[in-house]
């Protein structure tokens, strides 16, 4: 048993790791192109709410805590518990979709979105309009793939809920929580780095 | 080697610093430090995801061979961004062509 569950976790990070080399790309793209147009990043920056961002930091934070609890009561075999956090999970990982949507929703009524009816409106500010754009380029598909995972971490649970239910983990065998807990760590580890390089780049910046 | 239960109470303390670091990065943020802020920002997120990964994955209680795998796959990352940048910061034409 000790074997088996040393083999699960080497896998689940083995996984990870491919996920760290994924998100990598992405930051790394983000982090030349903000050497490159620092102005014009900032300034993209101060248009997207921190508060908002911050909120859905603090969402992730608490849904880690649930989950490593989730996981502790997996261990203890309470099940109940087990359960419960588990569906406390699932609710904050809604709660940030929700928000990340009444955000998308935002960018797309003020034309923010890249593409051909980008129109951001930066009087107010040095910077060129297409080095504005990339920086939505990058928020979009790392927010995005971010959410994707988000979406596939709260269908993760869902089954963990129906399996707890008809009672398939005990103290001696609950791998399938430890590692989805694993899974749902790591997708709050990325957001961890996206909410200040993201967000709170232009946040010294008072456009509001 | 039986399976370490991480106690409740570890798991309230890092929340809290979590937490604390988060309303900190947020803090910061307000005040324009010039090449400051991305430097502490960035130290922050380093920290806190170092917190998650020992404590909430449990890293810290694991085996050898998974620290080796973890750190294996965040010297890669590292690999990744010093040699890219490296090139990147190097090439002055680039840098200079608006």
């Amino acid at each position: 048993m000790e074997q088996q569950r040393e083999a699960g976790t080497l896998g689940m990070w083995a996984f990870l790791i491919t996920e760290i080399m994924f998100f990598g790309g992405l930051f790394l793209a983000y982090i030349l192109y903000r050497t490159k147009f620092p102005d014009s990043f900032a300034a993209a920056s101060s248009h997207l709410d921190w508060k908002l961002g911050a909120f859905n930091t603090a969402v992730l934070i608490v849904s880690s805590l649930t989950m490593a609890l989730a996981v502790y009561y997996s261990q203890t075999g309470d099940r109940a518990k087990l359960i419960g956090f588990l569906i406390l999970t699932i609710v904050l990982g809604v709660t940030f979709l929700v928000v990340k949507a009444i955000e998308y929703h935002d960018k797309y009524v003020k034309h923010h979105v890249p593409g051909p009816f980008f129109g951001f409106k930066w009087e107010e500010h040095a910077g060129d309009p297409k080095q504005v754009e990339m920086f939505y380029y990058i928020y979009f598909a790392m927010t995005g793939v971010h959410a994707l995972h988000m979406v596939i971490g709260i269908g993760i649970m869902i089954v963990l809920v129906l399996m707890a239910r008809r009672g398939r983990f005990t103290p001696e065998y609950h791998s399938p929580v430890e590692i989805s807990g694993l899974y749902w760590h790591f997708v709050d580890i990325v957001w961890i780095f996206l909410f200040p390089l993201l967000y709170l780049l232009g946040a010294h910046i008072h456009s509001h | 080697m039986s399976e370490h239960v991480v106690s409740r109470k570890t798991y309230f303390i890092i929340f809290g610093a979590l937490m604390v670091l988060t309303a900190a990065t947020v803090l910061v943020a307000t005040f324009d430090l010039g090449p400051l802020n991305v430097i502490v920002a960035l130290s922050i997120a380093v920290l806190k995801a170092t917190l998650v990964v020992l404590y909430f994955m449990h890293v810290r209680y694991s085996s050898k061979l998974t620290w080796v795998f973890v750190g294996a796959g965040f010297f890669w990352l590292a690999i990744l961004v010093a040699f890219t940048f490296s090139d990147f910061a190097t090439r002055s034409w680039t840098m200079t062509a608006k």
